[in-house]
């Protein structure tokens, strides 16, 4: 068993810090230039050969590593050095519930493709990201600058507030599915459900049966619309980049929190915040697109499909793989609405952050479980 | 059982060095808090150990992630960079503590000489969510809803003083 979660910690960890977040550096200056009609990072190369820019990636890291790393007079030597560590870390380590694939079964192999599955996982992962907040804290309080000051003081006043709404928005969601545990909740949303079927189970008028092809995937994104709407609203502010980035500010606090870092340590909170993308892309895909799960084709329908023709060990394995690949795809269309998002948006004023946390997603968010309550209890006994 | 044993003493060291951290470092506000911050995750830890997984979660997300943030939120909103309020701490604090730490310390040396007693084997699904909830819901209801209250009053009477200064 231990070899086996090493191997997917692994997997998790080269996909997502070796191959994902330094690309990301790349995509979020490719994807702003197209938005803007530029051209955009492409200058970097090796031996004269560019492919679009790629080598930017590189050339960044190299330079991030030769720089001096600077602590500012008077400021706490040891806090100013452990910041970036733990703004980075629970960002890396969130990604061990989120799970990729679903359970396959090779003979008397189970192979679940998570690293780890407590019942508890999406409480992990708020609980993790509520630790993050103190690399932020600790960088804007350790540096000895008042502009960091001012971004930490902001970077903890918005997390706390976003944590909260963050965590409410998504009750809807495990009433729901009935399950906070993450391969559950993907599991749940392998499968479709009537677009119609409230008529049936409201008003009790029988559906006819060509309707019965009406259906939609079981998705959270179907059934909790406003949550996701809201989750994702409030996870990005969470991350604090743009439109969210108070912590930052670069036109009002010079570079807020992290205004007196140089080379790498600036480069950890830099990768934190795009390895904290990734897991946003993962979370919401798990929560809100079915995970791992291929819309109207479930896991059985794909084996039962193929396994006639090639054997039903080969058909788990072409499954496995086209669930990963489903997953990362939409990952990847997570991430691709991320910095769309972030390139389209003008930046909020720091009331308005705060007001829409409290005066608007906290309010919302709270209708949300009640009408979601409401609902599940009137079709309780039918099948929706 | 070994890993759980090791992990309970790594746990327990961190939690204590950690308390001490605390305690030691009263005049510069914000290390202090932060070895609080500390102190609740190694708590926590040693709550997973004891199969108290949603305590564990909750004391991470709660304690650590938010109570102590709120706590530097204030710290760093006044600027203390040491406590000025240290000097002025009264006898009968430092008396109480030292009697409190001295009932502590009797009750564990009491232990020690007697031994702990057997734990009784854990019920089903101990620890997750759902038995935490059903129990909150059903024996405990009644405490939940004063607690409850207690937070309303405590909002209200954040209102009250925000009103106050803006007017």
């Amino acid at each position: 068993m231990p070899v086996e979660v090493v191997i997917k910690a692994l997997f998790i960890l080269a996909v997502v810090i070796g191959a994902f977040a330094p690309i990301l550096t790349w995509v979020e200056r490719k994807q702003s230039a197209v938005m803007q009609d530029r051209i955009g990072a492409n200058r970097a190369d090796v031996a004269g050969i560019r492919i679009l820019g790629l080598f930017h990636p590189v050339a960044d890291v190299i330079k991030l590593m030769t720089k001096e790393d600077v602590v500012p007079q008077g400021a706490n030597r040891v806090m100013h050095l452990m910041a970036p560590l733990i703004a980075a870390v629970p960002a890396v380590i969130s990604y061990a519930v989120i799970p990729f694939g679903a359970v396959y079964t090779f003979g008397a192999r189970e192979i679940s493709l998570v690293v780890a599955d407590p019942d508890w996982g999406l409480l992990y992962i708020f609980a993790i990201g509520s630790i993050a907040t103190y690399g932020t804290i600790m960088a804007g309080w350790s540096s000895n600058n008042n502009w960091s000051m001012l971004g930490g003081l902001r970077a903890s006043a918005q997390m706390i507030s976003y944590e909260v709404t963050m965590g409410l928005s998504v009750v809807g969601v495990f009433m729901v599915f009935q399950t906070l545990k993450l391969s559950d909740m993907a599991l749940a949303q392998d499968s479709t459900f009537r677009l119609l079927g409230f008529v049936d189970v409201l008003f009790g008028v029988p559906l006819p049966a060509w309707l019965d092809w009406l259906r939609l995937p079981h998705w959270g994104i179907f059934v909790q619309p406003l949550a996701f709407v809201m989750f994702l609203t409030a996870i990005m502010a969470e991350n604090k980049r743009p439109p969210f980035d108070m912590p930052e500010g670069e036109s009002e606090i010079v570079a807020g929190y992290h205004t007196e870092y140089s080379g790498m340590r600036f480069g950890l909170f830099f990768m934190s915040e795009f390895i904290e993308v990734i897991v946003i892309a993962g979370l919401v895909a798990t929560l809100f697109l079915g995970g791992w799960a291929i819309p109207y084709l479930s896991q059985e329908t794909i084996i039962g499909a193929i396994s006639p023709v090639l054997g039903v060990g080969f058909a788990t394995g072409a499954c496995l793989v086209l669930h990963v690949l489903t997953f990362f795809l939409k990952v990847i269309a997570m991430i691709w609405l991320q910095m769309a998002l972030r390139w389209s948006l003008p930046r909020f004023r720091y009331d308005q952050v705060m007001d829409l946390c409290w005066k608007v997603l906290l309010p919302l968010s709270i209708a949300n479980v009640f009408v979601t309550g409401l609902v599940l209890l009137t079709i309780q006994g039918g099948s929706a | 059982m070994t890993a759980s044993v090791v992990f309970f003493y790594a746990f327990a060291a961190l939690a204590i060095v950690s308390a001490l951290g605390m305690v030691l470092n009263v005049r510069n506000t914000v290390a202090s808090a932060l070895s609080l911050v500390v102190t609740m995750v190694a708590l926590a830890g040693i709550y997973v150990l004891l199969e108290a997984h949603i305590v564990a979660v909750f004391q991470i997300m709660v304690y650590a992630g938010a109570i102590i943030v709120l706590f530097l939120f204030v710290v760093m909103l006044l600027n203390l960079r040491t406590d000025d309020f240290a000097p002025g701490r009264q006898k009968l604090v430092k008396l109480a503590a030292v009697v409190i730490a001295l009932v502590v310390l009797a009750e564990l040396l009491r232990l020690l000489t007697t031994g702990l007693p057997e734990a009784p084997p854990l019920p089903e699904g101990y620890g997750g969510y759902a038995q935490v909830g059903v129990a909150l819901y059903t024996d405990y209801v009644l405490l939940v809803e004063v607690s409850g209250l207690l937070l309303l009053a405590a909002i209200v009477g954040g209102l009250i003083l925000a009103k106050r200064r803006i007017g």
